[in-house]
């Protein structure tokens, strides 16, 4: 069996253009607080979700958008429910960190590591009531390091739950790099709880096609949870505004209010001048990192795929278009639900 | 006279504990970027990141607390407790009684609480009531620079754990990476008073467990804390208008109550209206009703707080935190019963 790229594309291409109409709207003020996106993770989720079928359950974090798209649910009414309109997905109330679709078991959480026990739940349920359907945790590395987390990982694998565990990889855990406050290796550390581990390109489509193909073949077959390992970018940083990306975009603005008492913190006694440099050192490195992420349109999933298709150039306008209809058409139909909004 | 921000407050009694003090340390979340001029000035060893590990990093505290140094731990929203509350509440709690008064924890818990700026019921509770419920266990939740530089020394000092709530609308830093976030187009009702003022000249500690009263009134007194507290007062100001007056009480603490102070207040004014961001069930509104009663007094009580899951949406969530509107109504019923 092998992958339906212009599929794969089309959702990933639906998810991005979704997100860019978010990221409007949200930038409008139509949207309040924090916008985690799924931008960076389109690969990952698309290629995971061309195997999900009726019936599997999807447990998923901050970054439901990618996934609640691709799933099928109606663009509006995402639009609408991230807008707090009475008309959205779950009437307003739960925003877009907590996204529920009952009719497709998906529910999404905004504490770190929840995706776990909420996936083995749904696999002990598929287990007495629906042979042959999985359950799916997204969650990022730094939910790595939650103990409830790594309980999930060992009840699934100790009791053969059909759980597929996608680890989304971008090395930082909200500002913190990852790999100062993570020992080990994550896959070692998979295997070690006893489940099925592999790592893929999480910027290659195709790859986490056919990794996640194998794991939910294991799944179905009663052959317990597989740990799947896929690394991406967020160019966005943790969420829209990302705190470190206005300072790296908007240097002068940003840091104007911030560098003196820095400057005065650091100069003026505390701890010895080597540990302080060290310090500032460490700061100077989490603004290069987030320079980084900025740099990083080369592996751009969506783009990537892109140069993959076999098909004309006419075609895959026609296709892009398509979907860009879509995404206005919900766009306008929420603007609607804001005006009529007492 | 100078003023700070709220948060500059907290940083700035923050810098002088741990100034004074080598075994004053931080960790929690993000604290390289939250408290970069303290990681700045005290570098990695004392101002540490930690990973998303809840559970690990606020037990440890208990311990490193029990070992000889005086932590703030940092749970970057109070919501996160959640999943480490066993820290807190079978082991920091605990452990002074276990031990038969022979050993203490002396740790801060710091966090952010609150809501008004739209981020959802996961992640604008206050929980104050639920987490003073356990004995051994120290809440403050002041509302104003002042306090908050005060309550902090005090918190850092006490022998055992106190919890230290900041309301994200009073921390500027807070409305800046999660309400804002670059965004200008955006209004939320930040109590300017809350958010900046007056501070002392020299940081001295404010007793943990001393409510303040903030406007004397005869006909009914407010009880409140956090943005609450403003609320009320703006609300006073409003039933002033009407020939109502109204005392606003700033508990500070939630956990020990001063109890001698609303006691002494709501016998001279015989009506009690409790404002509280909180949940209204089994709650710290229905404590001060307990305390009330138990005193012996027959007053009369109302109280406005937060009644289910905080909605997603700016419009219903302002209906369902603690306004002006909803305490001067609530306020108008009980003077007039």
């Amino acid at each position: 069996m092998q992958p339906n790229a212009e599929g794969l594309y089309r959702q990933m291409y639906k998810s991005r253009r979704f997100e860019e109409a978010v990221t409007q709207l949200w930038n409008d003020g139509h949207i309040s607080a924090e916008m985690h996106l799924s931008k960076g993770e389109e690969a990952i989720v698309a290629g995971v979700l061309d195997h999900v079928m009726d019936g599997d359950a999807l447990a998923l974090d901050h970054r439901a958008s990618a996934p609640m798209v691709m799933r099928g649910i109606d663009l509006a009414l995402l639009l609408k429910e991230f807008m707090g309109l009475e008309g959205g997905l779950c009437r307003g109330m739960g925003g877009h960190i907590h996204l529920f679709s009952p009719e497709h078991l998906a529910a999404s959480s905004g504490i770190v590591g929840a995706t776990g026990p909420a996936a083995c739940g749904f696999a002990i349920a598929a287990q007495h009531l629906r042979p042959d359907k999985v359950a799916v945790a997204f969650f990022g590395e730094g939910a790595m390091n939650q103990g409830m987390l790594m309980e999930s990982i060992n009840l699934a694998a100790a009791w053969s739950l059909p759980v597929i565990f996608v680890c989304k990889d971008n090395g930082t855990a909200v500002t913190t790099s990852s790999a100062d406050v993570t020992a080990g290796d994550l896959l070692t550390r998979a295997r070690g709880l006893g489940a099925h581990a592999v790592s893929v390109d999480g910027t290659d489509v195709d790859e986490v096609w056919s990794a996640a193909r194998d794991a939910f073949v294991r799944a179905r077959e009663g052959k317990g949870p597989m740990f799947l390992h896929a690394t991406c970018v967020h160019p966005e940083g943790h969420f829209l505004g990302d705190p470190l990306l206005r300072m790296v975009r908007n240097p002068v603005r940003e840091l104007r209010s911030k560098v003196g008492p820095l400057i005065k913190a650091a100069t003026t006694g505390g701890s010895s001048l080597s540990e302080r440099a060290v310090s500032l050192g460490s700061i100077a490195g989490m603004l290069g990192r987030a320079r980084e992420t900025q740099k990083h349109t080369r592996d751009d999933p969506i783009e990537r795929q892109r140069q993959r298709l076999e098909i004309s150039d006419a075609q895959r306008d026609e296709l892009e278009r398509a979907v860009d209809d879509e995404v206005q058409t919900a766009v306008a139909a929420a603007l609607r639900g804001l005006e009529a909004q007492p | 006279m100078k003023t700070m921000t709220f948060a500059g407050a907290i940083e700035d009694a923050l810098m002088k504990a741990m100034s004074d003090d080598p075994r004053v340390v931080i960790f929690g979340e993000d604290v390289q970027a939250l408290r970069m001029n303290l990681y700045a000035k005290f570098g990695e060893m004392r101002v540490r990141p930690t990973p998303i590990s809840e559970s690990a990093f606020l037990g440890a505290a208990v311990t490193a607390a029990m070992a000889g140094l005086r932590p703030v731990v940092e749970i970057m929203m109070i919501d996160f407790v959640a999943v480490a509350i066993d820290a807190l509440v079978n082991q920091a709690a605990k452990l002074e009684v276990f031990s038969g008064g022979r050993w203490k924890a002396p740790m801060v818990v710091r966090a952010s609480c609150g809501g008004g700026y739209g981020d959802g019921g996961q992640h604008e509770q206050t929980l104050w009531g639920w987490l003073a419920q356990v004995p051994g266990m120290k809440v403050v939740v002041p509302s104003n620079p002042a306090d908050a530089g005060g309550l902090m020394l005090s918190a850092i000092e006490d022998e055992g754990p106190v919890l230290f709530m900041e309301h994200k609308l009073l921390a500027d830093y807070w409305i800046d990476a999660l309400a804002n976030a670059g965004r200008i187009n955006l209004e939320y009702d930040i109590p300017e008073a809350g958010a900046r003022g007056e501070v002392p000249k020299t940081w001295e500690p404010i007793p943990i467990g001393e409510a303040k009263m903030l406007r004397d009134g005869d006909d009914l007194t407010m009880v409140s804390l956090g943005v609450s507290v403003h609320r009320c007062l703006q609300a006073a100001e409003e039933l002033a208008k009407s020939g109502v007056h109204a005392g606003v009480i700033d508990l500070r603490t939630v956990t020990p109550l001063d109890t001698d102070a609303i006691c002494r207040a709501v016998e001279k004014t015989d009506r009690l209206l409790v404002v509280d961001e909180d949940y209204k069930h089994f709650s710290l509104s229905g404590e001060l009703a307990a305390i009330v009663l138990e005193a012996g007094l027959g007053a009369k009580f109302a109280r406005v707080c937060v009644e289910d899951t905080i909605p997603f949406d700016r419009r219903r969530e302002a209906q369902a935190l603690p306004n002006v509107p909803r305490i001067v109504e609530a306020a108008t019923k009980l003077v007039s019963r």
